[in-house]
């Protein structure tokens, strides 16, 4: 199958038309480079989104007590709403609730507490949670474990620190747990060291907070039934804005706020957000196919119009070839066979640079810290096949001018002078 | 060796069907070495293509050989052309990218014939028109006079029964189309038939047979004795 004489006979060839060559090649160079660079930047915006979306459920939502703004049943607007732990039992009961996290901040929000362990301290975010928070926001961790069953049984006092957590607290390369550390003047053991999976503010966030059982946080500072918030992911299949609605509605009743009072309840999910993220990562790969798609196009119409000109440039050849004794046929596989090694060789060096720039574009983003632009991944076998695709395009596309190659009388090509 | 009767061409100019080729009578016997003559216009290159069936005719026959070249498929007429013809033109037709040798060799790539074998044997053959030292030049590095020679050992490589010159001196000067002509009854002295096309009577004074053309028609041969003395030979 390898016939080295012919391979030999191209390149005779390709060599002699070193311009038309050349041509040729960077036109489908460039193209499967751009092709290369709008899906690795494309990649590279969803990469990057998703990096601040790792760690979070997507089917999430959250629910927060506000003020009433409407009198209803006799109680007056501007009252308070708040969350007990009676509403626990009540949001237990609804079906579509995969997993429950209700939430306390110590202090309440955004009030940070000061931490001490030793000599050193320093002002932190402390959560009172369940187990089930693990769902929620997931944590890798970097020693120990999270909030357990028996923590929330015997209220046990124990605490998960993040990593900003550790830095400050403790002399650098101590292991933390089994540690105590005092929160407002009460001590608890750390259990874990959490390493967040989130980035940028979230994940900030994440680092400089302190997780503790919420039955011990209640029972070491005496909030009585309050819950600050729920977390609570919807099960699979169910309609997210449904159970928004549902969880809403079963704790309006149950605070007796007015079912028209949609200020009194906040709530905020992440089904449309992540749903708005979909769509635009869809439109985004929709866009960088299209584009990418157009810049192949060009290429190929650049190959064939070049291999339209090199037969018009090359009637007498074929003549000649064709007096000597060439067929049509070895005429037409002689044009495509040029073409397609040629598209080859260059499409592959384009896939090849392709590679490099992506590369370079992951190291220098890298020491970008909080890029809001993620490593720009593109799938080798997308590439190679659309080298393919090109390939098979330029042969395509070259099938019209070889045949009219071939079909060039060796008298006419003969006698133009 | 081959045979023409009634061979009619016509080609469509408009509206207007241009009758190029008028009942074109003749033979040309084994061995022989034979000029066609005849002023612009008259036919004479239709006829060289169609004898060197790189174009095809519209009635009449043509024999080659044992063979009735007749509307054949373009690759039976590539394939014929390849093993019983050689051309030889005016313009050399030298493939400007390729060396001497590689131009030699090119009929035998056609034959599916190895790379190594096809330049064993065209170094022969460049030998043989007094060109080997030239092997690997590119013919835009030489003479008209070394091209035609090039081109010569081209037309022979395929060994063919039949050589068809277009006007192979037209580009030369008079002591190089000596040379080229001297080349030509050489290759007839050892058994091919050779046909020259040429307007020029003194390339034609060196060929056994002059067969003339005008408006599309052979004149007939007694009419046109008296000016080609190569005549006497063929015509009793």
């Amino acid at each position: 199958m390898f016939d080295l004489d012919k391979w030999k006979e191209i390149w005779a060839t390709l060599r002699s038309n070193r311009l038309r060559t050349f041509l040729t090649a960077f036109g489908v160079f460039w193209g499967i480079l751009m092709l290369m660079a709008m899906l690795g930047f494309g990649s590279a915006i969803q990469s990057g989104s998703q990096k601040q979306m790792k760690g979070m459920a997507t089917n999430l939502l959250f629910v927060w007590g506000q003020q009433t703004t409407e009198a209803y049943d006799g109680l007056p607007p501007g009252r308070g709403v708040r969350f007990n732990t009676a509403d626990i039992e009540l949001l237990r009961r609804l079906p579509s609730i995969e997993y429950l996290a209700p939430r306390l901040q110590l202090g309440g929000w955004q009030n940070n507490f000061t931490v001490s362990h030793e000599s050193k301290s320093g002002t932190f975010t402390v959560m009172a949670d369940y187990p089930e928070l693990k769902h929620i926001i997931a944590f890798e961790y970097a020693a120990g474990r999270f909030i357990n069953e028996r923590d929330i049984a015997e209220s046990r006092k124990v605490v998960v620190i993040g990593k900003a957590v550790h830095e400050q607290l403790f002399e650098p390369n101590t292991d933390p747990i089994g540690k105590y550390i005092k929160i407002s003047g009460v001590y608890f053991q750390v259990v874990g060291l959490t390493r967040t999976l989130r980035s940028g503010g979230q994940g900030d966030r994440d680092a400089n907070t302190l997780f503790v059982p919420f039955t011990t946080l209640k029972a070491a500072f005496n909030i009585g039934d309050r819950v600050g918030f729920f977390a609570l992911t919807a099960k699979k299949g169910t309609d997210g804005p449904e159970l928004e609605r549902t969880v809403r509605e079963a704790l309006m009743r149950h605070h007796r706020v007015s079912p028209t009072d949609d200020l009194a309840i906040g709530s905020f999910n992440m089904f449309v957000m992540f749903g708005k993220f979909q769509t635009f990562f869809l439109v985004l790969q929709i866009v960088s196919w299209v584009v990418g798609g157009a810049t192949l196009l060009a290429g190929v119409i650049g190959v064939s119009n070049i291999m339209l000109i090199t037969v018009k440039e090359r009637t007498k050849e074929i003549g000649v070839r064709k007096a000597l004794g060439a067929s049509p046929l070895s005429i037409v596989a002689m044009v495509m066979k040029e073409s397609i090694v040629l598209t080859a060789i260059a499409g592959l060096i384009g896939v090849a640079a392709g590679v490099g720039l992506l590369a370079a574009t992951s190291a220098i983003l890298e020491h970008v810290p909080d890029s809001p632009l993620g490593p720009p991944n593109v799938q080798l076998t997308t590439v190679l096949t659309a080298v393919a695709v090109l390939i098979g395009a330029g042969a395509l596309a070259g099938v019209m001018p070889a045949s009219h190659a071939a079909s060039i009388k060796p008298i006419e090509a003969l006698r133009a002078e | 060796m081959l045979r023409l009767s009634k061979v009619n061409k016509y080609y469509q100019v408009g509206t207007h069907s241009l009758h190029v080729l008028r009942d074109v009578d003749f033979e040309v016997t084994d061995g022989e070495f034979v000029a066609i003559m005849g002023a612009s216009g008259s036919g004479k290159s239709t006829l060289l293509n169609i004898l060197g069936i790189l174009d095809d005719y519209d009635s009449g026959e043509y024999w080659l050989g044992e063979t009735k070249i007749s509307h054949l498929s373009e690759s039976k007429a590539a394939s014929y052309r390849n093993r019983f013809i050689g051309f030889v033109f005016q313009s050399f037709n030298l493939l400007p990218f390729k060396t001497a040798l590689e131009n030699v060799a090119l009929p035998l790539y056609y034959q599916g014939i190895t790379r190594r074998k096809r330049n064993q044997i065209a170094a022969q053959y460049l030998e043989r028109v007094g060109l080997r030292d030239w092997a690997d030049h590119l013919p835009s590095e030489r003479s008209g006079g070394q091209k035609q020679r090039v081109a010569i050992a081209r037309a022979l490589i395929g060994k063919p029964r039949l050589i068809l010159a277009d006007e192979p001196t037209g580009a030369l000067d008079s002591e190089t189309s000596k040379q080229i002509m001297d080349l030509l009854s050489e290759i007839h002295r050892t058994g091919i038939t050779v046909l020259v096309v040429t307007h020029d009577p003194e390339v034609a004074a060196r060929t056994q047979r002059t067969i003339r053309l005008r408006d599309g028609k052979v004149v007939n041969p007694l009419e046109a004795s008296a000016s080609n003395p190569g005549m006497a030979a063929v015509v009793p």
